[in-house]
């Protein structure tokens, strides 16, 4: 009998600028795929005056050996500019946000709007029997709210994935 | 008109103000020709037809029409691996396109330069699921280096230049241009680009940091056991980096051994020559892989077929790995010094800076001792008949026949492959085409098409099996119609090798779809296509065969019947380590377990 062997993960986040350019996602979601490597999150947008870069961020797990070569097989891709490696660079921040409908009357009500307040999320939408809230944060504190809303409600969630940016002065 | 310049391809131009307009495929056209392109294999259809009806207009660029677009490609990978000028590809959309998607991968696994233009219908319809679409740059993003579709003529020109720059540069690729029929039909202004409005972001390194090779000489010259462990990089870097190969080899001292695609850069006449390595090389490049104190990799990537079992791999070395592509350091060998660059450069910087300190090396005399040993295995020894042509036996007879011409050899995929790289020595570069990493069966005599058109003096001969000619056959015809005196060699078994070689090893010889039915009379077939054929049925009668195919000067099919149950050793069975080589068929036995099977 075989079996599949698997291994230990760590999780890093790429920032990798590229140009803006048809088909560029598609290139870089599909090294990915067609690697085999993972993919836990993945946010993208234009971030110059001239439209012509975007930045892309990537938060992946892999053993060590394959975060590198990870970064190697996204740096030989013709549009690839950059690749940065943040969780290596050192202190970064990282920030996703959340919209988090929950329905529910009385008690449970209440505590959602509790529990909103104590993780600064935001009514961005009410009925009288819902709540639409806004939550930023680190992918740590939407997940411990969503785990929270889930006991008072929560009926369906969007999330944007995870920006980053390293810390201090330098820009990468 | 007064003022019109002058228009040499007799190019038909629309003027608008002073400011000349031309049709995009016209500039296709013009871009080519100021990139020096001579020939363009291809197939015309639907997509195409502005391109076909300029190229129809001018002279200056020579078109084969190939019989399938699959054949086109592999022509294009022929040329561009004989010659050293990127190949070029034109085809329709929808199937044309398909077509060609094993001839990239096959270019992008071997690291082989290629651009390919593919008509693609009018932007208008694109998405709209019309007649001959498919979605060629989504198909073709992961086997090319890169692939553009065009929107505009006006930026024709400079996305044609681009694709040859990066077909060509840094590790070498296929490239694919998309090209929508209304793109090929409206007009825009044609420049040649200059150097510095091209690639602003694609800059492959090419020179190693002199720290690095300061310390790669060091290294070098304290090892031992060293060996020079060479691959097709070495052939993509020109023809000087194979003089250069020879001269590291010479001041070093250190045996040199290579991989397939790599045959060819170091002379396999020479005394440090220790023959081909991997699942099916010599027991002395292996031996010596798995006991040198220092493997210097020279435009190799380490490839499971060479490797053998990982964690059993070359267990006492140090290793330095040069590469242009940063992606193959470390990629399954860690690398214990790792060199970005181009090969023949690093290899330039390596002479220079170990000639200015001159190492003192240690002896080499007892390493050199070792591999004399390994040397007397000879593993390459095939058991004799009188009554059968061993395979073997032919491929040598038909080096002794033609080595003085120094042949341009292409292959296609299986036993008879590795019998080729094994028993045909080469001397030179660029003289052996072979689909070493993706192992496409048919690629031997498209390849073999556009090597002669490349090298028209030249004797170009395909080294097949009767399985994998039939998989291109249709190319016959092209070699007829441009009167190539290509020359296919077929080693006939009637089975598909190799396939029954790993029954034999593997599942207890259940000889499951490998008996090649039904073949076609090749003395027959080849004359059905205005070619000459032969057919060498007994030992006796090769050397006559081989000189009655050598003195026809057409193409000849040359239908050699081989001993039918002969196996190509030595062999590292897939997945063992180099230390567990099979060297005769006796050794053969049995099923193995399923980790084994499971490993390709």
């Amino acid at each position: 009998m075989m079996h599949i062997k698997t291994e230990l993960t760590e999780r890093h986040t790429l920032s990798i600028t590229v140009a803006n350019e048809p088909g560029i996602l598609a290139r870089i979601a599909g090294m990915f795929t067609a690697r085999g490597y993972n993919i836990s999150s993945l946010t993208v947008a234009d971030v110059t005056e001239d439209h012509a870069v975007s930045r892309i961020t990537i938060v992946t797990a892999g053993p060590p050996g394959v975060i590198e070569q990870i970064i190697a097989q996204l740096d030989r891709l013709v549009p690839v500019h950059r690749v940065v490696d943040l969780t290596e660079l050192g202190p970064h921040v990282e920030r996703e946000l959340a919209l988090v409908k929950v329905q529910g009357t009385g008690d449970h009500r209440i505590e959602a709007l509790r529990l909103a307040e104590v993780y600064r999320a935001r009514v961005v939408d009410a009925t009288t029997s819902s709540f639409v809230f806004e939550v930023t944060g680190g992918p740590e504190k939407i997940d411990k709210f969503l785990e929270l809303m889930r006991e008072v409600g929560l009926v369906e969630v969007a999330r944007t994935g995870v920006a980053a940016i390293a810390r201090g002065k330098e820009a990468v | 008109m007064i003022g019109e310049p002058p228009n040499p391809g007799g190019l038909v131009c629309k003027v608008s103000g002073m400011i000349v307009e031309k049709s995009g495929a016209d500039i296709l056209i013009e871009a080519l020709c100021d990139l020096g392109v001579e020939v363009v294999f291809g197939y015309p259809g639907g997509a195409v037809l502005p391109i076909y009806d300029a190229l129809f207009q001018q002279k200056r660029i020579r078109h084969v029409l190939v019989r399938q677009e699959g054949g086109a490609a592999h022509a294009a990978e022929g040329y561009a691996r004989s010659t050293g000028k990127p190949g070029v590809v034109l085809v329709t959309s929808g199937p044309g396109a398909t077509n060609v998607v094993t001839g990239l991968a096959d270019a992008l696994m071997d690291s082989i330069p290629i651009v390919v233009i593919t008509g693609q219908v009018a932007t208008h319809l694109i998405g709209t699921d019309a007649f001959q679409e498919a979605d060629t740059v989504g198909i073709t993003r992961h086997c090319t280096k890169h692939n553009y579709l065009v929107k505009d003529p006006a930026k024709l020109g400079d996305i044609v230049h681009e694709a040859f720059h990066i077909a060509t540069s840094g590790r070498p690729g296929p490239v694919v241009i998309d090209l929508p029929k209304d793109v090929q039909v409206a007009t825009a202004v044609y420049r040649r680009p200059s150097e510095t409005t091209l690639h602003k972001n694609y800059k492959p390194q090419v020179k190693a940091e002199t720290a690095l090779i300061e310390q790669a000489v060091e290294m070098l010259g304290r090892a031992e056991r060293p060996i020079l462990y060479t691959g097709g990089g070495v052939i993509n870097s020109g023809p000087a980096a194979s003089q250069l190969l020879r001269e590291l080899a010479r001041i070093t001292g250190a045996p040199v051994t290579s991989t397939l695609m790599g045959l060819g850069a170091f002379p396999a006449s020479s005394e440090q020559w220790l023959g081909m390595l991997g699942m099916h090389g010599t027991y002395e490049a292996n031996m010596a892989m798995n006991e040198a104190d220092l493997i210097l990799n020279l435009g190799a990537r380490f490839d499971d077929r060479v490797t053998g079992r990982l964690d059993a791999f070359s267990p006492r070395s140090k290793r330095i790995h040069v590469d242009i592509d940063r992606s193959s350091i470390n990629k399954t060998v860690r690398a214990d010094l790792g060199l970005v660059g181009d090969v023949g450069r690093v290899m330039e910087d390596l002479i220079r800076i170990w000639k200015a300190r001159s190492p003192t090396q240690p002896d080499l005399k007892a390493w050199w001792k070792k591999i004399e040993g390994w040397r007397d295995k000879k593993s390459l020894a095939f058991p004799p008949s009188k009554r059968e042509i061993m395979p073997q036996h032919a491929i040598r007879a038909l080096w002794e026949a033609t080595r003085i011409k120094k042949p341009i050899i292409t292959t296609e995929v299986g036993q008879h492959q590795m019998w080729a790289a094994q028993h045909f020595d080469f001397e030179q570069p660029n003289k052996w085409l072979t689909s070493g990493g993706l192992g496409t069966m048919g690629y031997g005599l498209p390849a073999a098409i556009g090597a002669q058109i490349g090298n028209p003096n030249a004797l170009v001969i395909d080294i097949a099996g009767e399985a994998s000619i039939l998989m291109n056959i249709q190319e016959m015809a092209t070699a007829t119609q441009y009167r190539l005196p290509v020359k296919v060699f077929i080693l006939n078994n009637e089975y598909m090798g190799m396939v029954r070689q790993w029954q034999e090893l593997t599942y207890s010889s259940r000889y499951s779809e490998s008996y090649s039915e039904a073949l076609p009379d090749f003395v027959a077939l080849a004359e059905a296509f205005g070619w000459k054929g032969l057919r060498i049925e007994n030992p006796d009668a090769l050397d006559g065969g081989i000189a009655e195919m050598l003195a026809h000067d057409g193409p000849v099919m040359v239908d050699c019947r081989v001993a039918k149950l002969a196996n190509c050793f030595p062999m590292i069975p897939s997945g063992a380590a180099h230390t567990d080589m099979i060297l005769q068929a006796e050794e053969v036995s049995g099923e193995m377990d399923d980790e084994a099977k499971a490993l390709v």
